[in-house]
């Protein structure tokens, strides 16, 4: 009897000693990114900035050990919800960061705030997920989708131009796009010419830009559309004529391609590799040495992505459990963002600052798109006050 | 200004209609003498990509890159012969769409696996990187010109060798009737391993003369393949000389339709509506345009004779 009550003593005891390390198993993020097919380079850049950041952080965020799980979405919506479903149910991860693409993002975010699983976009920021749709559990440490189509609307109203001639290809992200540009300018616009998704020779439209001589082109062709827009723009003469502003079109994924084509050509974005903190320096250095690559805003916001999660784990004690805790605590991070001022909207999207960037070579060889001036300060997106704080 | 305009606009098309002559020649003559489905044609255009910038990276030169890139497109394209196609022949159209999609799978990935994701880029050879002016303020580059007389001086040799050589009475007669051909003693699988090899190659060369134009990019062939199948339909599959008239028409009515649909819906609907109709039916075009070629003509422009 004696021995029987001692044994169950001694199993009590046991247990409660191994309670704390139950409450320490590991922590699971799931990575969800485009990683194959023509977009890849941009799932590999958000994948590497969060490996970086990891193993900035020490392989702990918040103190507690990760498992990062990488999945594919092959940007397929149908399929990123399939594995979306995995990383939810088998896997059973905590955050959910990820993806790039926005269609992606739409098919994914009801199954993933469904399960109360935090989402924390890099990169994708549809209107709807900053207004109406917006939810608690959904962050962005990138921006909406407009803001840097934005920028460059706002760019060519200062600079005066009258007459701006749009092209985009003809898919949804593409109208976006010439919508957000058309939010702060106000001039004449030419012409508004989409192409088919994955056109690859723009020498029509060229001939026509040529022919109808506007004061600026501006323009959204992100991947391999933009490689060849922007060099066969060169080639035809027009980029020391007409000035080429765009987004998403010459940055650090497609200035390799590019090479000496792209330079000087005007892009809006929230950060630049040459931006002068410290913790930035620090990060393009790293990136550079483990990847052999200038990193591209993706990179960035995944590393960001990061250092959030860390730092609402870190206010929270590393606890998961009381999800209304983990929300305040992800709302009000603080944390040193590589692009500085950054601060979570009550839309979950950042409230932050806009400049013009400049494609440009560097002295080693190397291209990266530099700071010309900062455009917006402090800068909310236009869904912010649609987003309902009952939702 | 519309006349120039115009102009540069045809001449944009002829560029374009020649490039996918190239790659629409060796498709039809593989379907035509082989009744063999490649749609792995596609991917033998961007392996011609590939090779010409891994090529002329290393020799840093790129008539080297392109004289390098050449046998070993064609090489390339016997390999596949020997490993895949080969073992296909005999089987129904189903089986050869299935392991010819699957090897696009496979070099898709295994392009990316060698060279990365990222695009890559080509420089244009130094001696054509300059550019004439056309039109008002309009430098058309020089090497563009270039890849149109290139087109144009692979047509007039396909020509002399499909009509004036042993070698092209062969692949003719291959075209018309197979069976017969190898009946008279003929070794037809070596005809349909050169006639395969030559089409690679051909295909290779398209994708080469382009690569430092276009990106260098994984399933770079994928949409194009599309526009091959469309020419050797509309020219009658098996005819060299209707691949090339259906291909120059298609790079016209693309091109063409591209710049000016816009502005001739602009006469009959007013601007806002011919702008949205006219960028919907632009892409449209070339497809309505195979249609009614088919309408009239069922079995293409110029059908071979069986």
């Amino acid at each position: 009897m004696n021995a029987t009550i001692k044994t169950l003593g001694l199993a009590a005891a046991v247990t409660l000693a191994a309670a704390p390390a139950v409450a320490q198993e590991k922590l699971k993020v799931g990575l969800l990114l485009t990683l194959s097919g023509p977009s890849a380079v941009l799932g590999q850049h958000a994948r590497d900035g969060f490996q970086l950041a990891m193993k900035d952080l020490g392989g702990k965020l918040g103190g507690r050990d990760v498992e990062v799980i990488v999945v594919d979405d092959e940007l397929k919506p149908d399929v990123a919800v399939t594995k979306v479903k995995g990383l939810i149910e088998r896997d059973k991860v905590d955050f959910v960061v990820g993806p790039i693409f926005s269609n992606v993002a739409v098919a994914t975010h009801k199954p993933i705030v469904d399960s109360k699983t935090f989402y924390i976009s890099v990169n994708a920021g549809p209107s709807n997920l900053a207004g109406k749709s917006c939810n608690p559990y959904f962050f962005a440490t990138s921006y909406q989708n407009d803001q840097n189509h934005e920028v460059l609307g706002k760019v060519a109203q200062d600079r005066g131009y009258k007459k701006v001639y749009l092209l985009a290809p003809n898919y949804q992200a593409g109208k976006d796009a010439l919508a957000g540009f058309k939010r702060h300018y106000k001039g004449e616009i030419v012409e508004e010419s989409y192409t088919p998704l994955n056109t690859l020779d723009f020498q029509p439209e060229l001939a026509k830009i040529a022919s109808m001589q506007p004061d600026a082109i501006f323009t959204f062709m992100p991947g391999g559309m933009g490689v060849n827009l922007v060099k066969q723009y060169r080639a035809a003469g027009l980029a020391d004529r007409i000035p080429f502003l765009s987004a998403f079109t010459v940055d650090e994924t497609n200035l390799p391609a590019q090479q000496d084509a792209a330079v000087n050509m005007l892009s809006g974005s929230n950060w630049a590799p040459n931006m002068d903190t410290p913790a930035n320096k620090k990060f393009v250095a790293a990136f550079e040495a483990a990847y052999n690559a200038v990193p591209a805003s993706y990179a960035m916001h995944s590393y960001d992505a990061a250092l959030l999660i860390d730092a609402a784990l870190k206010a929270t004690g590393g606890k998961t459990d009381n999800k209304d805790a983990l929300r305040a605590a992800i709302q009000k991070a603080e944390f040193k963002s590589l692009r500085g001022d950054f601060k979570l909207g009550a839309n979950g999207f950042p409230i932050q600052d806009f400049y013009l960037v400049k494609a440009a070579k560097r002295s080693d060889g190397k291209m990266q798109t530099e700071i010309v001036e900062k455009v917006f300060d402090d800068y909310t997106d236009a869904y912010a006050k649609e987003c309902a704080p009952t939702n | 200004m519309t006349a120039t305009l115009f102009f540069v606009q045809a001449l944009n098309g002829l560029q374009f209609g020649l490039i996918l002559f190239l790659i629409a020649a060796g498709l039809t003559l593989v379907f035509g003498v082989m009744d063999f489905i490649n749609l792995a044609h596609g991917v033998q255009y961007m392996v011609g990509a590939y090779l010409v910038a891994a090529f002329s990276a290393w020799t840093g030169s790129f008539g080297w890159a392109l004289l390098l890139a050449l046998p070993t497109a064609l090489a390339f394209g016997l390999l596949l012969e020997a490993l895949v196609f080969r073992h296909l022949y005999d089987r129904d159209h189903l089986d050869q769409v299935l392991a010819t999609f699957g090897v696009i799978l496979f070099l898709n990935q295994g392009v990316k696996f060698v060279w990365g994701a990222a695009p890559l880029s080509v420089p244009v050879p130094e001696i054509l990187s300059g550019s004439v002016e056309i039109a008002n303020g309009l430098l058309y580059p020089v090497y563009r010109l270039a890849i149109i007389a290139a087109g144009l001086v692979i047509a007039a040799l396909l020509y002399v060798l499909v009509n004036h050589t042993r070698v092209g009475m062969l692949v003719r007669a291959g075209a018309s009737n197979a069976a017969m051909v190898s009946a008279l003693g003929v070794n037809i699988q070596r005809l349909f391993m050169v006639v395969f090899g030559f089409g690679a190659m051909l295909a290779g060369f398209a994708g080469a003369m382009v690569a430092p134009i276009l990106s260098v990019e994984p399933g770079m062939g994928d949409n194009i393949l599309i526009l091959a199948f469309v020419v050797i339909v509309i020219g009658g599959i098996g005819s060299i000389r209707g691949a090339f008239l259906a291909a120059l028409l298609i790079g016209l009515v693309d091109t063409v339709g591209r710049s000016f649909a816009p502005n001739l819906l602009r006469l009959v609907l007013d601007p806002a509506a011919a702008s949205q109709t006219g960028r919907a039916i632009a892409p449209m075009l070339i497809y309505v345009f195979m249609a009614a070629v088919l309408f009239f003509r069922p079995s293409g422009l110029f059908p071979v004779k069986r």
